[in-house]
């Protein structure tokens, strides 16, 4: 019964979201397009950090990486929009597998402070290697063409281009769903409530941790990858580690717990900054309370708080 | 005498300057019950955990089969054959009971490489989970959060997460611990009857003597880092010196060193 309401939810959500462009102003689209980005760089920061249980501090390199790699392909060597998608995939992974294969051999503090001072290593080269990534003014002046096979796009039309964003999104997130529902996603679970159980059960930790930490850096590279027509650059700030904090706050304030909740994290984030901002200058200060609240009276997160309430309920 | 299934060789265990383990030598014969006792701090768990990888002896070797596993990591010496329990609860928490015996058979059936099937529909492990869980007379509480089961239930699980990755050898330590006498008298039935099918060999460390004289074919007593006998029941009774620095002596020092 729960289920299927829950099952319906979802499907009315989904439906205005294809809907939003025909009855949402344009202002709202723009905003939405953020949210579903944004929304899958926490959910793929979530694979490491809800699912596996490592607090990965240095997120932001793959999504940064990502957008780098469309940004350049899409200037450089004008190839169509889904070849550079695959590309900013393919580097996002092969970064995170770089920088996972140090990383997930330490625990807790040092996992974090590794991937954190990983993560600034890469802003850094971002930013000092002028020749290559233009510093600190970073890669603008590129457009979008062809979408790739033959389908015939107006991908500089907001409107298509957040329908875009939306199906990609809602396929990675299917596809980052059916793989912590999967056999191998019950193991990352386990690794997360009791590593070493699951190390006298026979399995490599390390393994299962470094193919988590370099899945969440695939998915979180095709959201970078999806980021940089939205911004119309890359740069170096998204490689920062305050950028690599915006998952962690967005899981956090959504809640770990469930699939959905970076989701959700990611559109309070994103709507109370853009409503704040509007207000006062201040919208750390109350980003921050927000924050503080829920750490210390709904620790699992917005989303997770009310679904655990309301299966429970009767 | 048949081949060892276990050859312990002169292993040493130092913590800075002390031995928690000193030049332990010893063979275990294939479908043996061999009983560890000693008061705590005699080392049990630091033999523990040399024998399954958790730890890497300073000296001496751990031969399996005949074949050197000194110093391997945990999953190695467990793909071997070697599954162990742990003194306090081991388990996952927020998994269901029945979950927590998928993730052993995963990993045995290799289902834990698989990416995109269904675990929740996996009903291969699933079924053979719930066998096990009756086996241990828990298959009741299949549903239940392992997290909120009873602490007597709670070490019964652990044994099945053990018994499920099929081990040959299998450690368990103190696993009647903490439990009610009914549950003890549980898990003592579970043991015998594991052992009398043949497809075991056990290794137990017990501070329960009615336990260990009932299960043991032979028994090793630790003392301080040593092996002070190691015999057959009767034989270690009647040692002398086991009388004096274990039986019903209330003297020993309490700490555990390396638990």
């Amino acid at each position: 019964m729960k289920q299927t309401i829950l099952l319906g939810a979802l499907l009315v959500a989904l439906i205005g979201l294809v809907a939003l462009p025909w009855f949402a102003p344009y202002f709202y689209i723009f905003i939405v397009t953020e949210i579903l980005i944004m929304g899958l760089f926490a959910a793929s920061f979530n694979l490491v950090f809800g699912y596996t249980g490592m607090l990965s501090f240095g997120h932001a390199a793959f999504f940064g990486v990502g957008c780098y790699a469309t940004a350049m392909t899409l200037l450089h060597l004008k190839w169509p929009f889904l070849y550079c998608l695959v590309l900013s995939v393919g580097a996002g992974a092969l970064l995170a597998l770089v920088i996972g294969f140090f990383s997930v051999r330490l625990n807790e503090v040092y996992f974090a402070m590794l991937t954190l001072a990983f993560g600034m290593m890469v802003f850094s080269v971002a930013h000092h290697w002028r020749s290559v990534t233009n510093g600190s003014d970073g890669i603008a002046g590129f457009t979008l063409g062809d979408f790739g096979l033959g389908l015939d796009l107006t991908l500089g039309n907001p409107a298509v281009y957040y329908h875009v964003v939306l199906v990609f999104v809602v396929v990675a997130a299917a596809v980052l769903y059916l793989i912590g529902r999967s056999s191998f996603g019950m193991i990352l679970q386990a690794i997360r409530q009791n590593p070493e159980r699951v190390a006298f059960c026979g399995l490599n930790v390390r393994s299962y941790r470094l193919a988590a930490f370099t899945l969440g850096g695939a998915f979180a590279g095709l959201a970078g990858g999806l980021m940089a027509p939205f911004l119309r650059v890359a740069s170096p700030e998204m490689l920062h580690w305050s950028t690599s904090a915006e998952p962690v706050l967005m899981s956090i304030l959504g809640g770990t717990g469930y699939f959905l909740g970076p989701f959700v994290g990611s559109a309070m984030f994103i709507l109370l900054e853009t409503w704040i901002t509007s207000i006062t200058q201040a919208w750390m200060l109350f980003l921050g309370i927000v924050l503080a609240l829920m750490v210390m009276f709904f620790r699992r997160g917005l989303l997770g708080t009310f679904l655990d309430w309301w299966l429970e309920r009767k | 005498m048949s081949e060892p299934i276990l050859s312990i060789q002169d292993l040493t265990k130092h913590f800075g300057g002390n031995a928690a383990v000193s030049g332990i030598t010893l063979d275990v014969q294939p479908r043996e019950t061999l009983a560890i006792i000693g008061p705590n701090g005699a080392g049990k768990t630091t033999f523990y955990n040399m024998v399954s990888g958790r730890m890497t002896p300073t000296r001496g070797k751990v031969l399996l089969d005949g074949q050197d596993i000194t110093g391997l990591p945990p999953h190695r010496i467990s793909r071997l054959g070697v599954s162990r329990s742990f003194q306090i609860n081991n388990i996952f928490t927020e998994m269901t009971v029945r979950e927590n015996v998928e993730v052993a058979l995963a990993a045995l059936h290799h289902h834990s490489r698989r990416w995109f099937n269904l675990a929740s529909r996996d009903t291969v492990l699933q079924e053979e989970a719930q066998a096990l869980l009756e086996r241990l007379s828990i298959g009741g509480l299949a549903e239940r959060r392992a997290g909120v089961i009873s602490y007597g239930d709670k070490r019964l699980l652990e044994i099945a997460v053990v018994l499920a990755t099929r081990p040959r050898l299998v450690l368990l330590d103190e696993p009647t611990a903490g439990m009610t006498p009914d549950e003890t008298r549980r898990v003592t039935g579970l043991v015998k009857s594991l052992a009398d099918s043949g497809d075991y060999t056990f290794l137990i460390t017990e501070h329960d003597m009615e336990v260990v004289f009932s299960l043991a074919d032979r028994i090793l007593v630790m003392h301080r880092g040593e092996a002070l006998v190691v015999g057959t029941p009767e034989e270690v009774r009647r040692h002398p010196e086991v009388r004096r620095a274990y039986l019903g002596e209330e003297d020993e020092e309490e700490q555990e060193a390396g638990a």
